[in-house]
């Protein structure tokens, strides 16, 4: 699979797309970066002749995401359709509006995996950030649903100060229902620019808890290790697959290089879908960018071990500077803090006094 | 028996996802997420399964035209291939033509 991702790298080809069909939703979620309101969706034939285009530009993994996928009426029409054309189509839901018939349904579509979130195995907190009271129950259910079909399903534990005591809980859950349990203590800032949501962010001691979790992360000191002098071929690197062979399309048409990175870079309403890939100045101008061209993070220890997602960066205001968040994540993974904390002597909530720093790294 | 009686015909299984990389066929499985990858060859053959072509049509027209292999050694690791994949449940192979319904449509 890797060397599908260097050969899809080498030839340029959109390899991995996530398309939000919707930002409708039944749930409001506290964190949630959307604005839910339709402001003119893509019709039916509209997407169909996206996923047409896509196919032909070499898509292979399709991911149907929103809001919630299942709001839109058509859905399972669209579903079919991007089955006909042989996508692997994996779902990110939350699952409240599956029953026994869609969950047959998307196992009849050859639906690869589907990816429910949740929040906490306690009804109260959960419904509490998703604002539909009896949610919780509903997607549990709804994982039985698709579990007895034989469908793949993961849950997605979004970590924020209102669940951040719960993951165990959840993945306790998750073993229970035989599904697989990923972690993402992400909050994005929301479309708009709006950064008020970040507040929900868990602190740095919880986040240093949930790096030192071996359940979660597997062999601690490996992945708490200091990181190692960074080589050519890590400031050679690109920071992520973000324009390079991943892209992300909205509901009204607006094709950006990733969900997290909304740097506008044309839309499928007004030009094919390949050459906004090919020629878009905002997609080649992301893919110019190598670590080495980073001004603040080509000088950090954790250039080459850093989870920065440029799309944040670009959030901050540059997608060549740091994301802070990333930055506090390598600082709370290794106790060493990374160049654009030393930078802006950002407050150190749990540094120790004393850090001591093998010789090694 | 006549040569009828033994011809095989294929067709891609619903419960996959392919897509053309570079000239090879990526596939994978829905059924247990088992990744493959073709070469040119099995590629060209993987495309002509569309459950109606007979395989020995399949050999002759477009294995040993397109690339220089003898038609024994073609058929031989045609079959071998087509058993390989039918196996994993990526292809389905029978004895009669599939309804037209069968095999899905295909970019590149």
């Amino acid at each position: 699979m890797q060397e599908m991702g260097q050969r899809a790298l080498d030839l340029g080809v959109p390899m991995s797309v996530h398309f939000d069909i919707t930002y409708r939703c039944n749930e409001r979620c506290v964190h949630c970066y959307l604005d839910h309101d339709d402001h003119g969706e893509m019709t039916t034939a509209e997407i169909k002749r996206v996923l047409d285009e896509l196919a032909d530009a070499g898509t292979f993994f399709l991911t149907f995401s929103g809001g919630e996928v299942l709001m839109r009426r058509d859905f399972f029409e669209l579903l079919e359709y991007a089955r006909r054309l042989m996508f692997n189509v994996r779902i990110k839901t939350n699952a409240v509006m599956i029953g026994p018939d869609e969950a047959r349904r998307m196992l009849e579509l050859g639906v690869d995996q589907v990816q429910v979130s949740i929040y906490s195995q306690r009804p109260e907190v959960h419904d509490a950030i998703t604002k539909l009271p009896g949610s919780l129950r509903r997607s549990i259910e709804a994982i039985r649903f698709l579990t007895r079909q034989g469908l793949r399903v993961t849950i997605a534990n979004v970590l924020m100060t209102a669940n951040m005591r719960d993951h165990g809980g959840v993945q306790a859950l998750a073993d229970e229902l035989g599904v697989q349990y990923t972690l993402d203590p992400t909050i994005t800032p929301k479309m708009d620019g709006d950064t008020s949501i970040l507040d929900l962010r868990i602190p740095g001691a919880e986040l240093k808890s949930v790096f030192r979790n071996e359940s979660l992360v597997g062999n601690v000191e490996a992945f708490c290790a200091p990181p190692p002098l960074p080589d050519e071929d890590v400031m050679d690197g690109y920071p992520c697959s973000a324009g390079h062979t991943l892209a992300y399309i909205s509901p009204y048409g607006d094709v950006f290089p990733c969900v997290q990175f909304p740097l506008p870079s044309g839309n499928v309403r007004r030009q094919k879908f390949l050459d906004i890939w090919n020629h878009s100045p905002e997609l080649n101008e992301v893919r110019s960018i190598r670590a080495g061209d980073l001004p603040v993070c080509s000088t950090c220890s954790h250039v080459g071990t850093c989870t920065r997602c440029p799309g944040l960066a670009y959030m901050e205001g540059n997608m060549r500077g740091p994301s802070t968040a990333d930055c506090e994540k390598s600082f709370e993974r290794t106790g060493i803090r990374s160049a654009n904390m030393l930078r802006r002597e950002l407050p150190l909530p749990s540094a120790p006094l004393i850090q001591i720093r093998p010789l090694s790294a | 028996m006549s040569d009828k009686h033994m011809e095989k015909y294929i067709a891609k299984s619903s419960a996959i996802a392919s897509r053309l990389l570079g000239g090879e066929m990526m596939i994978m499985s829905a059924a247990d997420s088992t990744f493959f990858t073709l070469n040119p060859v099995a590629t060209v053959i993987w495309q002509a399964a569309d459950g109606r072509t007979p395989l020995s049509e399949i050999v002759a027209a477009r294995v040993c035209a397109e690339f220089d292999v003898d038609p024994e050694t073609a058929q031989r690791d045609v079959e071998l291939f087509v058993d390989q994949l039918s196996r994993h449940g990526i292809l389905q192979v029978s004895d009669s033509p599939f309804p037209d319904s069968v095999s899905p449509t295909e970019a590149a």
